[in-house]
């Protein structure tokens, strides 16, 4: 079964609900290693994309993915603004005017999605960012079989191993990368964030 | 955490209804998206000089805005990097037909959405980072030097620039020029507690100082015994002479900042040991500041900037300029 543009409004919804619940969580790793934005600014934004989604749902998964990269852009700031929105934005053109995605569009979605971070953000898998857990995400979603709930569930697995995997990492990318050594021991607030974005997906995905 | 604020999410709003109050000669507040702009803007045939950065930095950017600064400022949530729709807000509320020149601190948020800006903006837009901290060493593993102190005197002189009628490239090139001229470091003695976190942004202890810390209530590079007023003036000034490098016989602009809850009892005790390490090196201190003007909330401390002077930059350092912060000339 494909997953429709009312099925990517409650991933959506999921994931504004999740950035919700872990809102301090992010906060508190932010305030770590960087200036203790992240979960305020991932709530500001999410917040704002679910009130736009109730006012004007978009009639296709890839007008939804638009809605939530163009809301994404003018409402988080900082670094994760500009970087979710364009992973949102490419994951949007990836897709086409299709009515459902199956997972191959759900896999193409996210590799456009990866594409389009490491094009604005420049970070490669090491360098401490949201890229170390959405490498492994999009490795896994191409090579997983079965339905869209599947893939998402095997993306958000690696993406979980992944943004552990920040944990003893040096940043050389964002406000992080200021503190040299002693970022390492510390989980890079946007790989979890990005772990959580994939895990909220996969559990809407299993739902529908 | 006591503050005056009525609610973590509304401060910077709350806070530009009191700056349009107080400044409403000057500038105009535009409130969704949040846009600081000068109240004659757009000024025909002028180039645009636009600046922004998170909130918290008071006077940065908002208070420079007015004749002979900045056409616009865009400001963030505290500590957060402005969206780009703001940015294009203020392209286009300002642009007299001349483009516009956006200032960006190098920081990775502001960087991204300042980048994402000038591709949507309809205007003619050029754009310059600024990244004169020194106490960033090692910049092929990091995000880059960050922008902090010389932001302010990059944006008065390119400022008074583009308000003799100095062209786009004109300004650009003007602006890489002091770029190129300038380096600055700060300490603290007390972290900051941003509005919604509610808890000091890192640990000093009593006798603790950390040297090296950004404009965000960051950490620095290493935490030290916090001396005598001398060995901290020292602390700061020695990487920045080093670093350019300053030579006896420079011309320099000194600014002596305070990061937002210094007195300025102790900010011109510093300045005035700066001033005299300066002359001692056969360094001619020509023009100076003093006082908070990029700040980090009320954290304690100070940064220093020097600025290697020519002529040109002489003079528009002394042009008229008419801000909230900054006025003189006029």
């Amino acid at each position: 079964m494909g997953c429709t543009a009312e099925d990517v409004v409650a991933a959506l919804r999921a994931a504004a609900a999740v950035v919700q619940e872990h809102r301090d969580e992010l906060v508190r790793l932010d305030q770590a290693i960087g200036d203790a934005d992240h979960g305020e600014n991932m709530k500001r934004g999410f917040t704002a994309l679910v009130s736009r989604l109730d006012t004007e749902p978009p009639d296709t998964p890839a007008r939804v993915l638009k809605l939530a990269a163009t809301t994404l852009i003018s409402t988080v700031g900082g670094a994760a603004g500009p970087l979710y929105g364009t992973a949102f934005l490419r994951a949007s053109s990836a897709v086409g005017d299709a009515a459902e995605l199956d997972r191959d569009a759900v896999a193409r979605a996210l590799q456009a999605a990866l594409d389009g971070v490491v094009a604005r953000g420049k970070a490669v898998v090491g360098d401490k960012t949201m890229v170390d857990a959405l490498t492994p995400a999009v490795t896994a979603a191409a090579s997983a079989e079965g339905t869209v709930a599947a893939t998402l569930s095997a993306a958000a697995d690696a993406a979980e191993e992944g943004a552990s995997s920040t944990v003893p990492m040096v940043a050389r990318k964002g406000r992080a990368s200021y503190l040299g050594e002693r970022s390492a021991g510390h989980l890079d607030p946007g790989a979890r964030s990005t772990a959580l974005l994939l895990r909220a997906f996969a559990d809407a995905a299993a739902k529908a | 955490m006591k503050k005056i604020i009525n609610d973590p999410d509304t401060v910077v709003q709350d806070a530009l209804r009191g700056m349009q109050a107080a400044h409403s000669d000057l500038l105009t507040v535009h409130y969704d998206p949040a846009v600081v702009v000068r109240a004659d803007a757009p000024v025909r045939g002028k180039v645009a000089i636009i600046s922004g950065g998170g909130s918290g930095h008071e006077p940065l950017h908002g208070g420079f805005v007015g004749r002979g600064m900045l056409d616009a400022a865009c400001p963030g949530p505290v500590f957060t990097s402005p969206t780009s729709d703001q940015v294009v807000d203020a392209v286009s509320r300002t642009d007299g037909g001349a483009g516009a020149l956006l200032i960006v601190k190098n920081y990775t948020g502001d960087v991204l959405n300042f980048e994402m800006a000038a591709e949507l903006a309809e205007s003619e837009v050029r754009s310059v980072v600024i990244d004169d901290d020194v106490a960033v060493k090692d910049s092929l593993y990091t995000a880059g030097r960050r922008g902090v102190g010389g932001t302010v005197l990059l944006e008065k002189i390119v400022g008074a620039a583009a308000e003799r009628g100095a062209d786009l490239a004109y300004c650009e090139t003007l602006a890489l020029r002091v770029i190129a001229s300038v380096r600055s470091m700060g300490l603290a003695l007390t972290a900051c507690t941003v509005p919604h976190v509610g808890s000091p942004s890192f640990e000093l202890g009593d006798d603790e100082m950390e040297i090296g810390i950004g404009i965000h209530g960051e950490p620095g590079r290493q935490k030290v015994h916090a001396g005598t007023a001398a060995e901290m003036v020292s602390a700061l000034l020695d990487p920045i002479l080093e670093d350019l490098p300053f030579a006896s016989g420079d011309r320099v602009l000194l600014f002596t900042n305070g990061m937002g809850g210094t007195p300025l009892l102790e900010l011109y005790l510093a300045h005035g040991i700066a001033e005299q390490l300066l002359a001692d090196r056969g360094i001619t201190v020509e023009r100076r500041l003093v006082g908070p003007y990029i700040t980090s909330l009320e954290m304690q401390g100070m940064s220093l900037t020097l600025l290697r002077l020519d002529d040109e930059m002489v003079e528009l350092w002394d042009a008229p300029v008419h801000t909230p912060a900054l006025r003189w000339g006029v």
